[in-house]
Formats: structure tokens, C-alpha cells, sequence
């Protein structure tokens, strides 16, 4: 029972950065219709932030900020928020470069989602030529988890990293979700991912509530990099690129443009690579005997994607001719 | 992928681009691509491995073309790729074997024994890898288009993206494939690397030549309609999801036989080819060079695989001031990046776009969809859209 309970609180800690991770992609989604391949480099990015913020020396090697530090060093909290703000400024400098020029036009997607690509490896590309691409330790960054490393909960163990991942990616979403239901800009938001024009001869301003979600996405993007690097260290400068193929995975399953969805997704991802990780699934573990916690966010995809492409939330949208 | 500036669907605000501008624009595009093609034809500077190369990106940029011919992004082809490699890997190591007295390859196989005709392994060899590889495509393609290609635009994309990484973790688990240090030691059929041409340049140019035809054909055409209004195409007694599934195949076993290449080539294959990475460079070509004719994915490859190379070559140049020279070579997927971002910028339908065939290729081996751009192109009806106008 207690193994049960451990897997559970495991897989929502995990999934509670997944589905922070893809609440930035589906909200780019419902508004622009493109998926952001750039959303992991920013993710990326924020944790490399958060990470110097706190006045840590980078890695070694021959690059430009090899073994340097900040003169100064910030406690983890103002780090993170800092550190996502800067994130934040980041992603919509990338809107202005790469994506105003093409929605101006009015771009095939194929043409957006490729120049997204471009931006992914270039941010890649430059934080290994910055800061090298060793992983650096940035675990436990709080005094709290630094002295009592594990909790029980309910004869269940849990690393305390965990919970406060957990509960730090709930106060976000919680956030998120007021300023989506609860604000003027919310409300511009929903209007602008139903129909742009309309919305924009009734008076909104498309191109900044497009900026203003990419602040947005990208400020939610680097608290998801902080609090994963909090548990796994920040792993180098491409830790977004995996994270951003599962979090495709998250937003299928919640419906792409699906807010509520992206946060259910997440969890289903995280629970279910929890529990396939720690008992041996049949047909599973003959094909991938090792690493069938990594395929099953895929598989779930796949499988989604089959029966219910409007998400799991989701209803059938009515092909219009 | 329809039709993007000028359609009449294209939420633009800003109407089409001025005339003196595109005209700019498809000079320079020009310039690009003749510099592209002589960087293909001469090689100059370029290490013989490189070549090689050039010739295999522009064949899986056809391959990622092929399904984009239907209107299906499809991110497979890396998927296929792996799948050929590995064909080639696992047999040329474990079922052809090189006898000790004789020093030749030897495989047993329906009851014969096939021996190579010298101590290089044997090019019979490759072309049964070839086959095998091509049947398997044939099987993993059918049975994955028809499950994916119910789904349009960026559904499609991302299921294919799901079948790569699945098929990637799998070779990663599985002894027989070398788990996560591949298959190495691959026998080689040539004395030198530059020799592969003898198999990559004829491959190119067949896969070309089926291409041109198959854009002439009954087959293409029914293709092109899909892509334009798959409902429209429907409509006219086209069965979408066959040709889909057709497109998707073809481009599967393109894929796979270019992976069977790649494997003796490289001499060693494991999980690290044809990931999702390698899918975005393979897509990056065929936006870059073009999606409108199978000349576009063959410039972009050439291009896309030049550019690293010529940086190196640069990086090299200025070796005095070594800061430079490290920043040119670290620099490279940057610059990469740069291009591609730049590219679908200003040259949102790639270097070889409609305008730059109509200025310069002989009207009867145009193909026939400049019409629906509304650039002056051949009266013909191109599809059926402009048929019912």
C-alpha cells in the first residue's frame, strides 16, 4: 500500500512539472495555432538563470563563462522569479525575431513551427558555447529540504524536494488559472484563441496579448526548469529537448489549446511513468524491458491520438467545408 | 501545405508581397542555389566523407518531401532511417560472415551459400539489405500510415514523433541492436569512403527521376489535389487516405534504403541516428530549399550540409586569432539555426520557389501548380479548386 502511495506522490510531482511545462505550449497553442518548438530552449534557459542568479560557478571547460560565478547570490526564491522573469523577456524577444515577421504575413504554420526549430537550436547552441555543457549540481536548494531530505506521509517515503515541486507547481497553476478566468486579460486571451479578428475589431490589441503570453509562457516555462533542475540538477543545455518531446505528449492528452486539459495531461504523464517505472507492465517490458518508463508518455500519445484527438477533456470539433 | 502568401484563405492582413520586392528576393534565391549547386557538383573544399553526405541529407530530404507532397507533415523518416540501418548493421555483422581460409563473405541463405567476388564485402550483399530493409518500410509504413494518417497538420507530425522515439528506445533495449553503443565494425563494400558515391549519386538520381515523374503522373496529381482541399479531393473520387498512406510509404522506403547506405558508410550505427533531432534538420531542407518540386529537398540537403562544413573550412582560415576560429566552429548549429529562422523569413517558400522555376524552366517540365499562386503560371487547370472557379 505504502509503494502505491509512494508512486502516486512521485508521479505528481513529476507530472506537476510536466503539466507546467505544457501549460506554456497549449497556451501558445489556443492563441497563435502553432506548437513552439522553442518552448524547451526556454525552459532550458531559465534553469541556466536561476542557476547563476544564485551566485553558482558554471562548469568547467574552455568556454566563455567556464568556472565564473556572479559576484553576488541570491536566495532560490528571488532567483527563480528573477530568473523567469529574464525568461520571460526572452520569449518575447523570440515572438518579435521569429515569429511577428511570419504571423505579419500570414505564414503557413509549417513555416513557424520550423523557424522555432531554429530558435531551439540556436539558444541551445549558445548556452554551450556560454557556460559548456557539463551538468551542474543545483539540487536541494531550500534550507527546509537541505535538513530533512525525505518525508512520510502515510508510511509512504518521499524525497521532500517532491513536495515542494508539487506545491510550488500548484500555486502556479492556481495563479495561472485566476489570471485566465478571473481578468480583463484572461478574458482577451479566451476571445483572441476563439477568433483574432473579431477580437481585434472589438478592440484588443492581438500583438500585444500575444506578447504578453509569451512573457507569460516563458516566465511559467523557467519556474518549471528551476523546480525540475531543484530535483535533478541542472543537466545541460539541451535538458529541455526531451522535456519538450513529453510535454507534446501532455498537451495531446488535455486537447491541444485545452488549459484545464494541459494540467489533467500532466498528471496522467507523471503518474503513469511513475507507476510503469516500478512494476514490470506485460507487453511493455517484452519490448522495452528497460526503459518502458520513457515510451509510455509516447504510447499514451499514440493511443490518444487514435480514440480521442480532441483531448481527454476535449469535445469532437465538426469538420466544417 | 498550402499555398501561403496570396491564398485567399491566409488570414493576411497585409495583402501580397510588392513585386519589386519578390523579384529581389528570387535573385538572390538564385544566387543561393547556383552557389548550391556548384558546392554539390565540384565538392570544392569539401572532404570526400562530405560529399557523401550531401547526397545522402538531400535523400532523406526527399524522403520527409515525399508525404509533404500529400500535405502530411510526417516526422517519420528518421524512423525508417534507423530501421535501414539497423537491417544493414545486424546482417552485414551477424549473418554474412567472413571466412577465415578465404578471407571472403559468405552468407547462407535458402539453402545456398552466396560468396562475394572479393575480400571487400560484397555490393550483392548491400543490394539484399536494400530489398529487406525496403520491405520492412513497406510493412512499419502501411501499418503506422494507417493509423496516423487519420489525423491532419500537426497531429500527424506529432504521432510520427511518438513512433520515432518509441522505435529509438526499443533499439536501445535490445542486445541485438548493441543497446546504447550500437552496432559497430560494419563491414565495408568500397576501399575509401569517397567511393560510396557509386551507390549514393545513382540512388539520388533515381529517386529524382521517380520524383519528376511522379509529379507528371496520375498519381501526383491526385497528390497535389489532397494537399490543396483534401475534402475537395475527396469530393472528385480521390480516396485520401490511400494516396496518403501511398505517399507515406514511398517516403518510408526512400528513408529506409538511405539508411542502409548511411550504416556502411558510417561503420557504425547505434540509437544516436535518426532521432527527432535529425527529423528537424531533414524538415529544416525541405522548407529551405523548397517544397514545391523535388529540386527544393535536393538543394536544401546540399545547402544545409554544406554550411557546417564551409564554417569549418572558415574556422580553419582564421586560425591567427584563435578566439574567432573556436567561435566560427562552436558556433555552427547556431548559424544553422540562424539560417533556418531567416529563410522561412524571407524566403517563406523556400530558395527554389515557384517564382524562380517560372523565370527559368522550360514550361513543359514545370509542374502544373504555379496556377494557384496566381503568378502567371500555364493556363491549365492545377486543381481542383481553380477547376470549378
Amino acid at each position: 500500500m505504502s509503494t502505491v502511495l509512494q508512486n502516486v506522490l512521485n508521479g505528481l510531482s513529476i507530472g506537476s512539472v510536466y503539466a507546467l511545462f505544457a501549460l506554456g505550449y497549449t497556451l501558445i497553442f489556443s492563441i497563435l495555432r502553432i506548437i513552439n518548438f522553442a518552448h524547451g530552449a526556454v525552459f532550458t534557459a531559465g534553469a541556466y538563470f536561476t542557476y547563476a542568479l544564485m551566485g553558482k560557478r558554471m562548469g568547467g571547460g574552455n568556454y566563455v563563462f567556464s568556472n565564473k560565478a556572479l559576484p553576488f547570490g541570491l536566495p532560490f526564491w528571488l532567483a527563480m522569479i528573477i530568473g523567469a522573469l529574464l525568461a520571460g523577456l526572452l520569449n518575447i524577444a523570440i515572438e518579435r525575431f521569429a515569429f511577428r515577421p511570419l504571423r505579419k504575413r500570414g505564414s503557413d504554420t509549417l513555416l513557424t513551427l520550423v523557424s522555432s526549430l531554429g530558435i531551439s537550436i540556436m539558444i541551445s547552441n549558445l548556452i554551450q558555447n556560454l557556460v559548456g555543457a557539463d551538468p551542474l549540481e543545483s539540487q536541494d536548494p531550500i534550507g527546509w529540504v537541505r535538513r530533512s531530505p525525505s518525508v512520510t506521509v502515510f508510511g509512504a517515503t518521499v524525497q521532500s524536494v517532491r513536495i515542494l515541486i508539487f506545491l510550488v507547481a500548484v500555486a502556479v497553476m492556481v495563479g495561472l488559472w485566476y489570471l485566465l478566468n478571473r481578468t480583463m486579460t484572461g478574458k482577451a486571451l479566451k476571445a483572441v484563441s476563439e477568433d483574432a479578428t473579431t477580437s481585434n475589431l472589438l478592440g484588443i490589441s492581438t500583438d500585444r496579448l500575444i506578447m504578453f503570453t509569451f512573457g507569460l509562457c516563458g516566465f511559467v516555462a523557467a519556474i518549471a526548469g528551476s523546480m525540475f533542475s531543484a530535483n535533478f540538477g541542472v543537466s545541460g543545455p539541451y535538458m529541455g529537448s526531451q522535456l519538450g518531446l513529453i510535454g507534446l505528449s501532455v498537451i495531446i492528452l488535455g486537447g491541444l489549446g485545452d488549459v484545464p486539459g494541459a494540467v489533467l495531461g500532466g498528471f496522467v504523464v507523471g503518474l503513469a511513468e511513475a507507476f510503469v517505472g516500478a512494476y514490470r507492465v506485460p507487453v511493455l517490458s517484452w519490448i522495452w524491458p528497460q526503459s518502458s518508463k520513457y515510451v509510455i508518455s509516447f504510447l499514451l500519445l499514440f493511443v490518444v491520438l487514435m480514440f480521442r484527438p480532441q483531448g481527454l477533456l476535449g469535445r469532437a470539433r465538426i469538420q466544417k467545408v | 501545405m498550402t499555398n501561403t502568401s496570396s491564398a485567399p484563405t491566409a488570414p493576411a492582413p497585409s495583402g501580397p508581397v510588392p513585386v519589386a520586392v519578390s523579384r529581389r528576393w528570387s535573385r538572390l534565391a538564385l544566387g543561393l542555389v547556383l552557389l548550391t549547386a556548384t558546392l554539390g557538383l565540384l565538392g570544392v573544399s569539401l572532404q570526400p566523407s562530405v560529399r557523401v553526405n550531401l547526397v545522402l541529407a538531400a535523400l532523406m530530404a526527399m524522403s520527409v518531401y515525399l508525404p509533404l507532397r500529400a500535405g502530411q507533415l510526417s516526422l517519420a523518416s528518421p524512423g525508417f532511417y534507423a530501421i535501414g540501418g539497423y537491417v544493414a548493421a545486424v546482417m552485414s555483422t551477424r549473418y554474412v560472415v567472413l571466412d577465415g581460409d578465404t578471407g571472403y563473405w559468405k552468407l547462407r541463405a535458402l539453402g545456398r551459400t552466396w560468396v562475394s567476388t572479393s575480400e571487400l564485402y560484397d555490393l550483392k550483399f548491400v543490394l539484399l539489405e536494400m530489398a529487406i530493409a525496403g520491405v520492412l518500410a513497406v510493412v512499419f509504413g502501411v501499418i503506422v500510415g494507417w493509423l496516423a494518417l487519420r489525423l491532419q497538420g500537426i497531429y500527424l507530425a506529432l504521432a510520427t514523433i511518438a513512433f520515432v522515439e518509441c522505435l529509438r528506445y526499443a533499439t536501445l533495449d535490445h542486445e541485438i541492436f548493441g543497446t546504447a553503443t550500437g552496432i559497430i565494425n560494419i563491414p565495408q563494400p568500397f576501399d575509401t569512403q569517397i567511393e560510396y558515391l557509386w551507390i549514393a549519386v545513382p540512388l539520388m538520381v533515381l529517386a529524382a527521376l521517380f520524383l519528376y515523374r511522379l509529379e507528371r503522373s496520375r498519381v501526383g496529381r491526385a497528390l497535389l489535389a489532397i494537399q490543396e482541399d483534401e475534402l475537395a479531393a475527396s469530393a472528385t473520387g480521390i480516396r485520401p487516405t490511400n494516396y496518403k498512406v501511398l505517399a507515406f510509404t514511398m517516403g518510408a522506403v526512400l528513408a529506409a534504403i538511405t539508411g542502409v547506405v548511411a550504416s556502411h558508410f558510417l561503420n557504425t550505427w547505434n540509437a544516436r541516428q535518426g532521432t527527432f533531432d535529425s527529423a528537424t534538420v531533414m524538415l529544416a531542407c525541405v522548407v529551405i530549399g523548397g517544397s514545391r518540386t523535388f529540386i527544393g529537398p535536393v538543394v536544401g540537403g546540399f545547402l544545409l550540409t554544406a554550411i557546417p562544413e564551409l564554417l569549418r573550412g572558415l574556422s580553419d582560415a582564421v586560425k591567427g586569432t584563435p578566439a574567432l576560429s573556436s567561435a566560427i566552429k562552436d558556433g555552427r548549429p547556431f548559424v544553422y539555426g540562424l539560417l533556418m529562422v531567416i529563410v522561412c523569413i524571407y524566403f517563406p517558400r523556400g530558395l527554389v520557389s515557384p517564382k524562380l522555376l517560372e523565370r527559368f524552366v522550360p514550361r513543359r517540365l514545370r509542374v502544373v501548380h504555379t496556377a494557384a499562386t496566381g503568378a502567371g503560371g500555364p493556363a491549365a487547370p492545377a486543381t481542383f479548386e481553380d477547376a470549378t472557379q
